[in-house]
């Protein structure tokens, strides 16, 4: 039964990761397709660098995301605490309207901030890819974080006060350390949402700015190119490395509070 | 409790006012006007009175429920067994890797593995099969959709199930239930609300994945989405583009309120 079990979640691992391996395991062929591999070679990522367009999207799409998780996390804590602070009734309110664009299929919060941004005139770039990705990633932040507010003693916080704290400085001294797990989470998942999102921006992008998805649908509608698998390559390092620093990070969170 | 920090929270109703509920009133709005910009409710006539709109409403929800019920049925066993593990949280983390490579990307990934000479066809001449047609066909729609979702329904139910008191289940053994009654009377419904959370985070999103249904599905599976993008970007109509969304908004809530946590 145990060796069924390992086995069982083993292939959905191998599942989980083929795809993912297919694509770095071809980056390297010198056949230049997905089909046979025919030899080792470099020369897709020497492509890829020396591509500046690629270049410039691939920084542009992570210091979008690092952006809009930072200012949504940010929003998003100071957003939580409120609505703890309400009464039952309006806190039910306002967290379905919270969850309102967790829930909403993308390419609907695409439409919708479309239009948005079009009656109000403001002009499709940069700043409105930033605002709807920072939109989309609040709710995220509050679900995050909401949790471990609610597990919190109240009377931590009436003693703060008690102590002669002033609000500020039960925030930083009481409250926003005992947050920071659930704010870590948020930002990570904040950070995730955007570097994934491909619908809302392919809505509200202009001609001028473009992030990784938008650019790899548009080159994988003319077929195979291994400079995107080269990319692949460097995204999935990336992550590793980014899922490694979570780990660590919320480890040691962990450990101080046992 | 003392109010704390209130002027903090403007940005987070700022946020509610302008990018919560007037992108709502902004698209009802719109769906009552035509490509010429008229007020009307054409829209509405046209959708509930061509049987395309309908039938291509229906497709799109049963597809959906297939993808939901394919990353169900993957992902509860996976997440219940994941939770007996000592290095769970880590395993956990591996689950949760996939997501950050670009759902792009991995749909890219599988134009390779299923193409005409790809991955699996490569395998199934191997074995005397023969290729077959695999890309653009309703199977890769499904399958690669469900594999985009997987680990957003094993997560939610993971928590559920690794949040349960273990002394739940002695309880429950040192009552003298089995295994099996432990699991159905005790584990499952403790669960389900991993569960609804899962069935929320894959069905509403797999009403839209129009990108998928661009590169995998061929254009033969056209969801919800891909006509609201349609409207949206092509044809330009955004008065019937945003009646579609309005009638998503209303497949979104009625999901929701089927799966809704029901006090008794």
């Amino acid at each position: 039964m145990k060796k069924l079990a390992n086995l069982y979640l083993l292939f959905v691992f191998v599942v989980l990761y083929v795809p993912i391996a297919y694509l770095i395991f071809f980056s390297f062929n010198a056949g230049g397709d997905m089909n046979g591999f025919t030899g080792f070679t470099f020369e897709h990522y020497q492509e890829m660098f020396e591509d500046s367009r690629l270049m410039l999207i691939l920084l542009q799409t992570f210091f979008l995301a690092f952006l809009s998780a930072l200012l949504a996390t940010a929003i998003g804590t100071f957003g939580t605490i409120f609505v703890h602070q309400m009464k039952p009734k309006f806190q039910n309110t306002l967290l379905s309207l919270n969850n309102v664009l967790l829930v909403s299929p993308d390419v609907m919060i695409g439409a919708s901030f479309l239009i948005l941004f079009t009656m109000l005139g403001f002009q499709l770039g940069t700043v409105s890819v930033l605002l709807s990705h920072i939109a989309f990633s609040i709710p995220i932040v509050v679900l995050m974080v909401l949790p471990r507010l609610k597990e919190m003693n109240e009377d931590m916080i009436n003693a703060a006060f008690d102590l002669g704290a002033t609000r500020w400085q039960m925030l930083r001294e009481v409250m926003l350390p005992y947050l920071t797990p659930g704010i870590i989470s948020g930002f990570f998942m904040a950070f995730t949402y955007s570097l994934d999102d491909f619908a809302v921006t392919f809505f509200v992008t202009g001609n001028g700015f473009s992030t990784l998805s938008v650019e790899i649908y548009s080159r994988a509608r003319q077929g195979i190119s291994l400079e995107i698998n080269a990319l692949s390559t460097i995204v999935f390092l990336f992550s590793i490395l980014l899922v490694i620093g979570y780990y660590f990070i919320s480890n040691e969170k962990g450990d101080k509070h046992a | 409790m003392k109010k704390t920090s209130n002027a903090f929270a403007v940005p987070y109703l700022l946020w509610i006012g302008l990018f919560v509920i007037a992108p709502l009133v902004l698209l009802l709005y719109k769906s009552f006007f035509d490509i010429q910009g008229n007020l009307t409710l054409a829209n509405y006539a046209t959708f509930f009175g061509s049987w395309t709109y309908l039938r291509m409403s229906l497709n799109s929800i049963f597809y959906a429920g297939i993808v939901t019920l394919v990353t169900l049925i993957i992902s509860y066993p996976a997440a219940y067994l994941l939770t007996k593990l000592k290095h769970k949280q880590l395993l956990l983390m591996l689950v949760i890797l996939p997501t950050w490579v670009n759902l792009l990307l991995k749909a890219y990934a599988f134009m390779g593995i299923f193409g005409q000479q790809g991955g699996i066809n490569a395998f199934l001449t191997f074995v005397g099969i023969g290729p077959k047609q695999i890309l653009f066909t309703d199977f890769s729609f499904i399958f690669v959709a469900s594999y985009i979702e997987i680990p957003f329904m094993l997560l939610p139910i993971f928590n559920a199930l690794d949040d349960i008191d273990d002394n739940l289940i002695n309880a429950s053994r040192d009552l003298g239930a089995s295994d099996s009654q432990t699991f159905i009377k005790v584990i499952f419904p403790l669960s389900l609300n991993g569960v609804r959370s899962g069935v929320q985070s894959v069905f509403i999103p797999s009403l839209s994945l129009f990108m998928l249904t661009r590169l995998i599905g061929g254009n033969r599976v056209i969801t919800l989405g891909t006509a609201i993008e349609q409207h949206f970007l092509t044809t330009q109509n955004w008065g019937m583009g945003s009646t579609i969304g309005v009638i998503l908004i209303m497949a979104m809530l009625a999901t929701m309120w089927l799966t809704k946590e029901r006090r008794k």
